[in-house]
């Protein structure tokens, strides 16, 4: 059943419709594979049974003729959207064993297009992190590694299950979620391709809240198309979310293949960091001279504010994490740790049940936030905030959409993050950040292999709602670049 | 600015942390590390510039005030750590 998961989803979700071979079938090789690859630790929860029973009533549906657009697709989801019935715990000690009595919009938008869940995906906890390590269940394994070692590489994160599973054909595509670049960076460092739509655009309702005005839902799939097949699926208006934009979802499908011809590229003379690795640049600059051939029009442009991008970043997205945890009080759900006074409960309860790096995270933003130093801090980066997103706003008078690198190098070993100060850590997002503070769409894809064999992608943002031009341009790189590499299996066990 | 120990001590009572003390030098040098770098922002000219609070520009949207959903306290109940009588029971809050 090898060749069944090495299947995209857009030719899975054909061979299902015309009968080659049946979702049970499909989801039972997938099943086998992610038992074969507990080595990489990717899921942190596998649902084989409820998978089969929605494999068996897919094909019931396909046979009457009720098949839906994703009709018998085997899917991961990342375990921060809630999943009715199916523990969700943000990789996070603070939850338990949450069981979750609703389904979040964007994973009943799948289950409503016949889509099969395969089970829940691992993330650095509540998404706070860019290497996967932070989860309570321990750090996924990159499937890929460089040429000749068998040194174990992360995946990148904060979605650093969903990126591992689709790069190792363990599901045929997965949500993510991207806050400072979660499902970009891990997209790049897995050879995957990744969307972070404009925010709004999917809904957060059910989702696990990290910092409420950058986080947004999007796939990570296997191709431009398969990418465009499942934020199709994901997207739409959602009255429970009051972010929510209410606007039409384009058919983003048909925009891969479009033409790119006389189209405006912007490339940010800004993205050049100083240090910047010569792999990285060569890359950048192949993307450019690809993008001519399909006939852009290649312009170069000034974000003069994206050097301060990522410590408005690390004002903001704390400050508003700071209050989202606050609910984590052990009084309703998760964890309750023992305490002589009801202070003591609350402040044992958070002590054990979040880790060290969300701990940081959350007395940054009670820092922040705090009487004297609103003002100096979540005020003036707010401010500065306007001035980023007015920089794409002006970019983008002149040109249709902008590409850069998605990272700034390819992926590194785990436990680099031990030595490295946070600070360090929290550069790995400097490319992807912007697009989340201005609310942009931006997608990674793959583009080469660096000269140890590692993926590297290539970063493409673009207007509010205009993810379908990022969808041609993408569909021009990815023909391009021809990127075929998969990595060498080591991992089943 | 440094962040001394009293200053996370503050912070970790206001999220209602427990910080062992002897975390609290080690964080409080993190935490400089952290504010000095975000510090940068002083270097930019916001004169005139209003905060920004959303993403896209939307009118927050309102509904009817109806209900919409409830009167079913199993679920609502259904990962609470302790319950009675479809109460949440919590520690004792008033002496």
């Amino acid at each position: 059943m090898g060749e069944l998961t090495s299947l995209t989803l857009k030719a899975a979700v054909e061979g299902l419709k015309s009968k080659r071979f049946s979702s049970l079938e499909l989801t039972q090789a997938h099943v086998q594979a992610i038992e074969a690859a507990r080595g990489l630790n990717a899921f942190v929860l596998e649902t084989p049974d409820k998978a089969l029973d929605m494999a068996k009533a897919a094909d019931a549906r396909i046979a009457s003729g009720e098949a839906g657009p994703l009709e018998g697709a085997p899917l991961g989801v990342k375990d921060l959207f809630c999943t009715e019935g199916v523990r969700t715990t943000a990789c996070s000690k603070i939850l338990g064993d949450f069981k979750p009595t609703y389904e979040s919009s964007v994973t009943a938008n799948l289950w409503r297009d016949g889509a099969v869940m395969l089970g829940k995906l691992n993330l650095d906890e509540f998404a706070m992190g860019s290497s996967n390590e932070t989860s309570a269940f321990g750090p996924v394994s990159n499937p890929w590694r460089a040429e000749g070692s068998n040194q174990t590489l992360t995946p990148g994160g904060s979605s650093g299950g969903s990126a591992a599973a689709v790069a190792a054909d363990l599901c045929l595509g997965a949500t993510g979620t991207d806050t400072g670049g979660s499902i970009r960076q891990p997209a790049a460092f897995t050879g995957t391709v990744g969307i972070k739509p404009t925010y709004g655009r999917c809904s957060r309702w059910g989702i696990v809240a990290f910092a409420s005005s950058l986080d947004q839902a999007g796939p990570i799939a296997k191709t431009v198309e398969d990418a465009a097949i499942l934020l199709k699926s994901m997207s739409g208006h959602d009255p429970k979310d009051s972010t929510s934009l209410p606007v039409d979802v384009p058919d983003f499908p048909s925009f891969v293949g479009m033409s790119v011809k006389g189209l405006r590229i912007g490339v940010p003379k800004e993205y050049s960091a100083p240090g910047m690795p010569a792999e990285i640049q060569a890359l950048w600059d192949q993307g450019v001279e690809w993008l001519k051939e399909a006939g852009c029009e290649i312009v170069p442009v000034s974000l003069p504010h994206t050097k301060y991008a990522l410590p408005t970043y690390y004002i903001v997205a704390p400050a508003e994490a700071s209050s989202n945890l606050a609910r984590y009080d052990g009084m309703r759900y998760g964890l309750r740790a023992e305490g002589k006074t009801l202070t003591e409960v609350y402040e044992n309860t958070r002590a054990q049940g979040f880790g060290e790096e969300v701990q940081r995270r959350i007395l940054i933003g009670a820092y922040v936030l705090s009487a004297g130093y609103y003002d100096a801090y979540y005020l003036k980066a707010q401010k500065v905030r306007r001035r980023i997103a007015d920089d794409f706003a002006q970019a983008f008078e002149t040109v249709d959409a902008l590409l850069t690198p998605a990272t700034p190098s390819s992926a590194f070993a785990l436990g680099a993050k031990d030595t490295m100060d946070p600070v360090t850590m929290y550069l790995n997002d400097v490319f992807t950040v912007t697009a989340n503070l201005a609310g942009l769409p931006a997608m990674a894809l793959p583009a080469g292999l660096d000269s140890q064999g590692l993926p590297l992608g290539l970063q493409l943002i673009g207007r509010p709602l205009e993810e379908g031009t990022l969808f041609s341009v993408a569909g021009a790189l990815e023909k391009a670049a021809d990127f075929k590499a998969k990595p060498r299996v080591w991992w089943r066990g | 600015m440094a962040i001394d120990a009293a200053t996370v001590r503050k912070a970790a009572r206001l999220a209602r942390l427990s910080v062992p003390d002897e975390r609290l030098e080690p964080l409080a040098r993190e935490l400089t590390g952290i504010i000095s770098w975000i510090e940068q922002l002083g270097e930019v000219d916001v004169e005139g510039v209003e905060p920004m609070t959303s993403a896209v520009k939307v009118k927050l949207p309102m509904r009817e005030d109806v209900v919409t959903e409830g009167g079913d306290p199993a679920k609502v109940l259904a990962n609470a750590p302790l319950t009675r009588d479809n109460f949440f029971v919590v520690p004792k809050v008033v002496e």
